[in-house]
């Protein structure tokens, strides 16, 4: 565990769907901490569960997503013991979040200065005029050019980099505790991608904040992040700083996605794949659900799924081979 | 100093800026003809029933048997009813009572049928079934029947009337505001501030509404020509207005009898009624091109 007292901690989070083939574990035990002003990255890929995930922490789950059991403690209170309207207090003023696609975030018939006043508004029952002086100076915080200009601008007339940082300056309005970022990134090209990611990181020290940041790109994960969780398939396989991690990958599938990076120092035909699909949601395999990619997979992994294993202070794996009953060798290829 | 100068200069860029949307629709409008033509007349008749009234020199009431049945003349415009009455002043009289029909009817179920829409799409599930199948049984039954229905239950008079065509506008608004709701309320920016901690009434009026507004006039300007043409059908009937109001349904059924003989005694409330029904769905038409994003410059 990590030796800063942490803000949020979630504990065996089980999230699911329940649709007419059956229910959906979309996140199925997930325990992990943030720590207090440090930047935890979520890594995982597509459906793998980590949008889900945050959308339970603020409990925006829509329909048929139903949070079934675990507990998500933000400053030691337990957020699914709250109800409709203490969580409406909380989002937006101690936890917020950001969405992947800025060129819809934004209301079409608003203003910016009328959407980051929306926060105040809310939270703090401010007036119009205050709000949008306010406004202006999240507007500033969050490095818009011109800030008095596109304040009365709409958001068709700002760039998809601008409508993010709006994004960030309304999320950001109430001075949260904790920002949810859930692919901040994806839709914005590489240049922006990196200003934005500067952005965040920027005003984590300025206010003091912890940030989630849920990407499928480590090389955000080594850009920004102190601490990575691994998921795969509904499940933490792997916790540890960023630094460990990218120094030794211990689950199969975190040393797999590193070797399917493109490297620059290495000529390469074709790069390097994991084997095999993640598997349908609905048919999980028993045992380890990595076990059928997997190729030290042994008879015990296609029984029964590991439990995450703390290692020592600062990492856990879920994997059998770090078990003692483990014949085999402990190494994982890794050549990175 | 500057400073203070500065805000007010951006105030007034806001005001145009504010506007500019409408104004786009409103460059759009202009070039589509056919509406222009639509939303004048409209304009004008709204002019006509406003004042129209005090320019006329006859009494659209007072029975003479002495004009009976005349044709149009210099004097009477456009000819007598049966009862001596001049048709021309009858018909100005009558423009605000066929307005008044029509836009109190269409505000009615707007009114009611704008917000059962909105909690249909929004909260979905029982509600959403619920308010579905009570628009599902005022739209089984053919319009003017029901109509008629609720007509002949309340008593005929100008008031049933629009609380009748009210109700029967409630499941055209419901449908289309649910519609419309279901896909507004899945877009990223309403999850954006819902993540933001707005409550429910705040997302439904603040964001949802505005966002919604386009469609609910489209649909108002042409249910209020739908509106129109059932109550002049009520009157018609003579479940509507009853005489001697000078409503032109009614005129139209009185005219009715003489058609043989003095024909513009049902001809000219007739024309009266299509031109502004034409009107309205002309400009409803034209409005509906205009707010579709598609056809945007």
């Amino acid at each position: 565990m990590s030796s800063v007292e942490p803000i949020l901690q979630i504990k065996d989070l089980r999230t699911s769907f329940f649709i007419d083939r059956g229910e959906v574990k979309a996140v199925d035990g997930v325990t992990l901490d943030v720590p207090k002003g440090k930047t935890l990255g979520v890594v995982g890929e597509s459906g793998c569960g980590k949008s889900v995930m945050a959308l339970s922490i603020l409990q925006l789950l829509e329909e048929p997503g139903k949070i079934v059991g675990g507990e998500i403690l933000f400053n030691n209170v337990n957020l699914l013991q709250k109800s409709e309207k203490e969580m409406r207090d909380i989002r937006g003023n101690n936890i917020s979040m950001i969405f992947q696609e800025p060129m819809t975030s934004l209301n079409p018939v608003y203003t910016i200065g009328e959407q980051i006043s929306e926060s105040y508004r809310v939270h703090q029952n401010m007036g119009k005029k205050d709000a949008y002086q306010k406004s202006l100076e999240m507007l500033r915080l969050v490095g818009i050019p011109s800030p008095e200009k596109r304040l009365h601008q709409y958001p068709y007339e700002l760039s998809g980099g601008m409508r993010q940082r709006v994004m960030i300056a309304m999320a950001l309005a109430c001075r949260p505790d904790l920002l949810v970022a859930d692919e901040p990134t994806t839709a914005l090209d590489v240049t922006i991608q990196a200003q934005i990611l500067e952005l965040i990181k920027d005003l984590q020290t300025k206010l003091h904040m912890s940030v989630i940041i849920i990407t499928h790109d480590l090389g955000i994960v080594a850009e920004t992040c102190d601490r990575v969780a691994v998921m795969y398939c509904g499940n933490i396989v792997e916790q540890a700083d960023a630094e460990e991690l990218f120094e030794r990958p211990r689950h199969p599938y975190t040393a797999g996605l590193f070797n399917s990076l493109p490297r620059h120092d290495q000529e390469k035909e074709e790069l390097e794949a994991i084997l095999g699909y993640v598997p349908s949601p609905i048919e999980m395999p028993q045992g380890c659900r990595f076990s059928p990619r997997c190729s030290y997979a042994e008879e015990i992994c296609r029984q029964q799924n590991p439990d995450l294993k703390t290692l020592d202070n600062t990492r856990a794996v879920r994997c059998w081979i770090y078990s003692d009953g483990w014949k085999g060798s402990k190494e994982v290829a890794y050549h990175g | 100093m500057s400073d203070l100068a500065h805000g007010t200069q951006e105030a007034q860029e806001q005001a145009i800026q504010g506007t500019s949307n409408w104004h786009l629709i409103y460059k759009r409008l202009k070039k589509n003809k056919t509406a222009l033509i639509g939303g004048y007349l409209i304009l004008i008749f709204i002019i006509v029933a406003l004042i129209g009234p005090l320019f006329t020199v006859h009494d659209p009431l007072r029975v003479d048997y002495s004009t009976r049945l005349l044709p149009p003349s210099s004097d009477f415009w456009l000819g007598t009813d049966h009862n001596g009455r001049d048709i021309f002043t009858r018909l100005i009289h009558g423009m605000s009572i066929t307005l008044y029909i029509g836009f109190l009817s269409v505000f009615v179920g707007m009114v009611i049928g704008v917000p059962m829409g909105i909690l249909s799409g929004y909260y979905g599930k029982l509600l959403d079934t619920i308010i579905m199948r009570i628009v599902d049984v005022l739209l089984a039954f053919p319009g003017i029947l029901l109509a008629i229905a609720l007509v002949s239950v309340l008593g005929g008079s100008i008031n049933n009337v629009i609380v009748a065509v009210g109700i029967f506008s409630i499941p055209g608004f419901a449908r289309i505001v649910r519609g419309t709701t279901m896909a507004v309320s899945k877009l990223e920016y309403i999850e954006a501030v819902r993540a933001l901690g707005a409550s429910d009434l705040r997302i439904i009026f603040l964001h949802i509404l505005p966002n919604i507004v386009s469609p609910i006039i489209v649909q108002a300007t042409i249910r209020i020509a739908i509106a129109i043409l059932i109550a002049s059908g009520l009157s018609f009937l003579g479940l509507g207005a009853q005489p001697p109001t000078p409503e032109w349904g009614a005129m139209l059924s009185q005219g009715r009898s003489y058609m043989f003989d003095h024909p513009y005694v049902a001809l000219f409330p007739g024309l009266a009624i299509v031109s502004v029904v034409l009107a309205f769905n002309l400009f409803g038409d034209g409005l509906r091109d205009a707010f579709d994003p598609r056809t945007r410059v």
